[in-house]
């Protein structure tokens, strides 16, 4: 049995001995450049003046390049064609590249791309939120969603509203690609999850069909959505200089570049207005989801979706209405991370729980156990039925599991002691949908080769960011096969083994591409089975691929051996695989359908501490109980939780995206963006797999766990508002992130002490 | 001619670009790739490296930034990369080992500079975790498995193949003067005060953790350089019944090591200053010398009274540190002079630094104060409190320590003396904190001291020293 098991990452010895190779790592020839962005230094303007004989005589600069010298499209946008690689006269956010530079070294393209005399005509821009609502900017109308008649004269009724930050993704490996031109065929190498994509820009900008782009991705360093689509404009980069010079082109951001170009997650303002009986049981919700998604709309609106889509999280909300509101700013171009828009929508419904038991002065768990979906209370915001609603029993066993209500005592106890120091505590649920709401991406290949020895060689459309996907396709491989994990050859994923991928997002890569990968690998067991049936003359149920060798009849054979004989008896040891997502169907401007096969769960119970002289705080611990079906590999997925948790945490915590007034990001490097350290991690994190198959037929009926343990990170942020909570009577509608300053401010405001 | 051992062979560069790093050496001259470039600016760690070098007589072993550190830093060194740990027959280092047994890496980016910093500790047998790998941001894994993966190879034994390069670097440095085109290595501390003396406009290179950036994100041209890691009378503590002399070449981490029975609390402000690799490198003459308003020692000097001493040629004088700072950029340094050594006059304890930073460890302070107060009979007989962050410049408190001078040691004068806080400070908001914040939480401070001289630190105190 290869698969439950929980190997190693199959890069890991690869990864602790510097031989595992990334974009930048790869030996290019010789005559290869290599390119610099010069980047706007104004929010938004005209450009009246672009100088750039500076930057042409500066040392070893080979080539610049404005829109004017791009042969075909001057687009890198996923969606609708409104971003283009190189600013056209005007430019629309701090950060836009505007020209290009080739040059002998990184450090001479950095170094001339500083040259350029530009002069600007600024225009009016539009920074925040409120700009945007002000000015009525947005990419579409807003998106309504209603089930029932929200009203306002229930027994009890709250508003508010929360401001939720955005985040960086802070992938240690920045963006980079490289291009080779050969004949003409253009090869690419991109730190990418989305090589089929990379391809078609490539492809537009080159003015070449698909078929004369290929993109090659073995591994990223880090991805998390940031590489769904930023990856695009330093492909197309590279690929149009290599076709210009006919010499082989990379680039890649230094940090500062990548944080100030590259999207975030988007920044959120949800407002709300709940009504709810004595019990705290809601009947009627609003919110208002306002949205930054920044200059261009990459991929907003499926973003913006999937924040709607997380409204309930994992509660019964019989009349709502869910307003959207997708704002169009003169900012970094937002993009996926990790959890999609879900996060932020999940985040303002645990706030709502978190108000409700604040004003009626009971605990948040009895007000989440009023409100979990449960029989007669099944159906979502968007008409799905609520079919496994693990939820209340796993909260319920980790309230057990982490002794909640023990500790909760023991934190009012120790609260009532110490007037500086205060401890505060909160168990929150995910529920996440599993499958990409854009109905056609639900698709996946495979290519699997059985080579004459038993070698096997796998390859699939998926990508490896380092969640571990490769490692689980390859169990899948030699599952099928009975071979042990190392006789399974896992290849870099490329467009021309593997074409019409989509992009590994969405949690769905082993979903997706470890069914595809069985269907090609049974394929060829299915050959190899009749073929052994009629070689040695047994019934083809007689036949089994177990514990590296094929048992056929009361013979063992070796696989090598088997593999052997079928290739002289002529028998195909190749295949494809293909699967497609079963049951889903999707209208989003009508928010009516399945779209989610089915969903995730987990829980999380976070204890912290605060200081409330300074607002500095800890996460003292953690428990996780989380779900992913019958666990593929419970190492790997015990891994995606714990990291999840804690880039969650961050999101809420420290890691604060600060724009000035000016539209400049003035957070655009590790020394003032703040991601986790290691100290950071909570002292006592005790996580565990909450063991249960899937309902749906999914592969060796496991679940999809790259997002959904993010968004275990929301307890911390509410343990945090707990904690702030013991300071005074009023609520303390803490926002995001919760900075030291932020978590000050608030607990004196608590206080009655507001500054 | 530059000479230092690479992965335990010999390299001689004659005549390098003296701002050429360590990180693009390895990976655009030696195809050594497994040393990452994450952030290129010593925050990330991803380039961690292991330099071995002589301090004293004994062989040390320290993890280092290798996109920050200039190639002729390592004149007279040993440095092991991530390719350069395995055993003969490429058997895994146990840290790399445990690494992989225990799920350590995820996307593998950052993890050749966890293994470099695991596998320096695990040299030194050092087990504090938490601070070995403070320099270290992992993105993947929420650091857990890392933790495991320390603490099982911490119980295995170093591999046989690990060599005492000992005479091998002995043999690397001549100890005479090494000059470059574009560089100069002076043997002596008399060679670099007279060179220096006669080319004022040359950069001085201590430990390269913040010219560093200079030239790797500012992209400025520093040339000439000038090192200074082979001066050891620069590098030397000396002790005395009147105080402590620290040489300015002195790096954050022997200076953290000096303080720890001294001053507690400035050990643990330095435990929080940067990181492990940043404070290997990091000199106290630099985080003195380039007059940043948020460089974390100064504030806890002045606070202790310390002096610092210049020197141009042959000349040295000797002033209180608060009176080298001026203004924004500007110190009391005259062209061709240096900062040559602190002064820490010997005095009973009752230092407190407080650190306050959006991260506890590898931050920057949004401000940072420092708390001298002496009281004798229920009265308060004597205060210096310094802030970093809070002004142009480290800078005294001058109206709060009037305030409490004189004044029975209570609440009331706390009170009282919290309010002047703004007298002193005009702070700016930044990226770090708002001016709103930095003022609060400085006054919250001197409540917090207060607090802390009649309780346990642990009712006040989230990390480090004397936290629960």
């Amino acid at each position: 049995m290869s698969v439950a098991k929980p190997n190693p990452h199959d890069s890991g010895p690869k990864h602790v001995s510097g031989q595992a190779i990334y974009v930048d790592d790869i030996p290019m020839p010789s005559n290869t450049v290599h390119l610099a962005f010069g980047l706007s230094e104004r929010a938004r303007a005209k450009i009246t003046k672009l100088d750039l004989s500076a930057v042409r005589t500066a040392q070893g600069v080979i080539d610049v390049l404005t829109a004017d010298d791009l042969p075909f499209a001057n687009d890198v946008s996923p969606s609708v064609h409104d971003e283009p690689l190189l600013a056209t006269g005007e430019v629309f956010y701090h950060g836009q590249p505007m020209f290009l530079v080739v040059a002998d070294s990184h450090l001479n393209a950095r170094k001339a791309a500083r040259l350029a005399e530009v002069d600007y005509d600024d225009l009016p821009a539009l920074l925040t939120i409120e700009d945007a609502i002000a000015a009525d900017s947005k990419f579409e109308e807003p998106v309504i969603w209603q089930v029932g008649e929200p009203y306002d004269d229930a027994p009890h009724t709250l508003s508010g509203s929360i401001d939720i930050g955005g985040q960086e993704h802070f992938y240690l490996e920045g963006q980079a690609a490289a291009a080779i031109p050969r004949e003409d065929d253009m090869i690419v190498h991109s730190s990418t999850q989305h090589p089929t994509e990379i391809q078609h820009k490539v492809a537009e900008a080159l003015g070449t069909p698909f078929n004369a782009v290929r993109v090659e991705t073995r591994r990223m360093g880090g991805g998390f959505g940031g590489k769904e689509s930023q990856g695009n404009a330093l492909a197309v980069a590279c690929a149009i200089v290599a076709r210009r010079l006919n010499r082989p082109a990379k680039m890649r951001y230094d940090r500062d570049d990548d944080m100030i170009i590259t999207g975030k997650r988007h920044d959120f303002r949800i407002d709300y207005a709940v009504g709810f009986d004595d019990t705290g049981r809601i009947d009627s919700l609003t919110f208002d989801q306002f949205t930054r998604c920044g200059w261009a709309q990459d991929l907003s609106l499926a973003i913006a979706d999937r924040a709607m889509l997380h409204a309930d999280n994992a509660y019964f909300l019989p009349n709502v209405r869910i307003t959207s509101h997708r704002l169009k700013t003169n900012t970094v171009s937002n993009t996926a991370y990790r959890g999609f828009g879900g996060p932020q929508g999940m985040l303002a419904m645990e706030r709502v729980i978190d108000h409700i038991a604040h004003y009626l002065g009971i605990d948040p768990w009895e007000v989440r156990k009023s409100n979990f979906y449960g029989k007669g209370r099944d159906k979502t915001p968007y008409h799905q039925t609520v079919e496994d609603n693990l939820a209340p029993e796993m909260m319920a066993a980790l309230a057990s599991r982490s002794d909640y209500w023990a500790r909760k005592a023991e934190i009012a106890e120790f609260n009532a002691q110490s007037p500086i120091l205060k401890k505060g505590i909160a168990m929150t649920p995910v529920k996440f949908g599993i499958s990409f709401t854009l109905t056609h991406l639900n698709q996946a290949g495979a290519l699997v080769h059985v080579y004459a020895d038993g070698s096997i060689h796998l390859n699939h459309g998926g990508t490896e960011m380092g969640q571990g996907l490769f490692t689980k396709v390859a169990q899948v491989a030699a599952e099928v096969f009975g071979q042990p994990l190392d006789a399974v050859k896992i290849t870099a994923t490329d467009t021309g083994k593997v074409p019409n991928t989509s992009a590994t997002a969405a949690s769905s890569g082993s979903d997706l591409n470890g069914m595809a990968c069985k269907n090609a690998c049974e394929k060829i067991r299915d050959r190899l089975v009749a073929f052994a049936a009629e070689r040695w003359q047994v019934t083809p149920d007689a036949i089994r691929f177990t514990d590296g060798i094929v048992e056929i009849g009361d013979q063992p054979i070796p696989f090598g051996e088997l593999t052997k004989a079928a290739y002289e008896n002529r028998v195909q040891l190749s295949a494809t695989g293909f699967y497609k997502t079963p049951k889903i169907e999707w209208n989003r401007r009508a928010g009516r359908g399945r779209p989610f096969f089915y969903f995730a769960y987990g829980a999380a119970a976070t204890e912290v501490i605060i200081d409330t002289l300074t607002g500095e705080n800890r996460i003292l611990r953690t428990d996780i109980l989380h779900d992913v079906g019958k666990s593929l590999n419970p190492a790997i997925d015990i891994g995606q939780i714990e990291g999840g948790y804690v880039q969650g945490a961050g999101w809420l915590t420290t890691e604060e995206l600060v724009f000035d007034d000016k539209g400049r990001l003035r957070t655009h490097a590790p020394s003032t963006y703040k991601i986790p350290a290691c100290a950071d991690r909570p002292k006592i994190f005790n996580v565990a797999l909450y063991n249960n198959e899937n309902r749906e037929d999914t592969i060796y009926r496991s679940k999809a766990v790259g997002e959904p343990p993010f968004m275990l990170g929301i307890s911390a942020f509410l343990a945090l508002s707990d904690a702030i909570a013991s300071c005074g009577e009023a609520y303390p509608a803490l926002n995001a992130p919760a900075t030291a300053e932020t978590i000050l401010r608030t607990v004196d405001r608590v206080k009655g002490q507001p500054w | 001619m530059i000479r230092f051992l690479l992965n335990g062979l010999d390299v001689a560069l004659d005549n390098p670009d003296p701002t050429m790093t360590l990180q693009d050496y390895l990976r655009e001259t030696r195809g050594l790739t497994g040393t990452k470039e994450g952030c290129n600016e010593g925050d990330c760690g991803a380039c961690t490296v292991s330099v071995a070098s002589l301090e004293g007589d004994s062989l040390t072993h320290r993890a280092v930034n290798a996109c920050i550190l200039f190639l002729p830093q390592l004149h007279g060194k040993s440095v092991h990369t991530v390719e350069g740990i395995t055993g003969p027959d490429g058997e895994l280092h146990p840290v790399q080992q445990a690494m992989v047994d225990h799920h350590g890496s995820q996307c593998g980016f950052c993890t050749p500079g966890f293994v470099m910093s695991l596998y320096t500790a695990h040299r030194d047998g050092r087990t504090d975790f938490d601070d070995v790998l403070a320099g270290n941001l992992c993105r993947c894994t929420g650091y857990a498995p890392i933790i495991r993966a320390a603490e099982a190879a911490a119980a295995i034994a170093q591999p046989k193949w690990l060599v005492d390069e000992a005479d091998h670097i002995r043999a690397l440095d001549d100890g005479q003067d090494l000059m470059l085109d574009d560089g100069f290595l002076p043997a002596t501390l008399d060679s670099f005060a007279n060179w220096y003396a006669a080319n004022p406009g040359a950069t001085i290179v201590g430990g390269a953790t913040d010219v560093g950036l200079w030239v790797t994100k500012m992209l400025k041209n520093i040339a000439p350089v000038v090192f200074l890691h082979r001066l050891t009378e620069l590098a030397e503590i000396k002790t005395t019944a009147e105080g402590i002399r620290i040489g300015a070449g002195v790096t954050i981490a022997r200076l953290r090591g000096a303080m720890a029975g001294l001053h507690p609390d400035f050990a643990e402000l330095l435990r929080r200053y940067g990181s492990v690799q940043v404070r290997n490198s990091a000199t106290i003459g630099g985080n003195i010398a380039n007059g940043s308003p948020i460089g974390d020692s100064p504030p806890a000097l002045i606070a202790l009274g310390a002096t610092v001493t210049l020197r141009h040629g042959k000349d040295r004088r000797e002033i209180p540190l608060e009176d080298f700072f001026i203004a924004y950029g500007k110190q009391n340094r005259k062209p061709g002079e240096f900062v040559e050594s602190i002064f820490i006059p010997a005095q009973p304890d009752t230092l407190r630094c407080y650190k306050i930073s959006k991260r506890f460890d590898q931050d920057i302070s949004a401000q940072c104060g420092c708390f001298n107060i002496t009281v004798k009979d229920g009265t308060v007989t004597a205060a210096r409190i310094a802030f970093g962050g809070m002004a142009a410049t480290p800078k005294r408190a001058n109206a709060v320590e009037t305030a409490l001078i004189g004044q029975p040691w209570n609440e009331e004068t706390i009170r009282a003396a919290m309010t002047k806080l703004a007298t002193d400070y005009q702070p700016i908001s930044d990226m770090r904190a708002s001016a709103d914040y930095r003022l609060k939480t400085a006054a919250n401070l001197l409540q917090r001291y207060y607090v802390e001289s009649d309780h346990k630190l642990s009712e006040t105190r989230l990390v480090g020293r004397g936290a629960a």
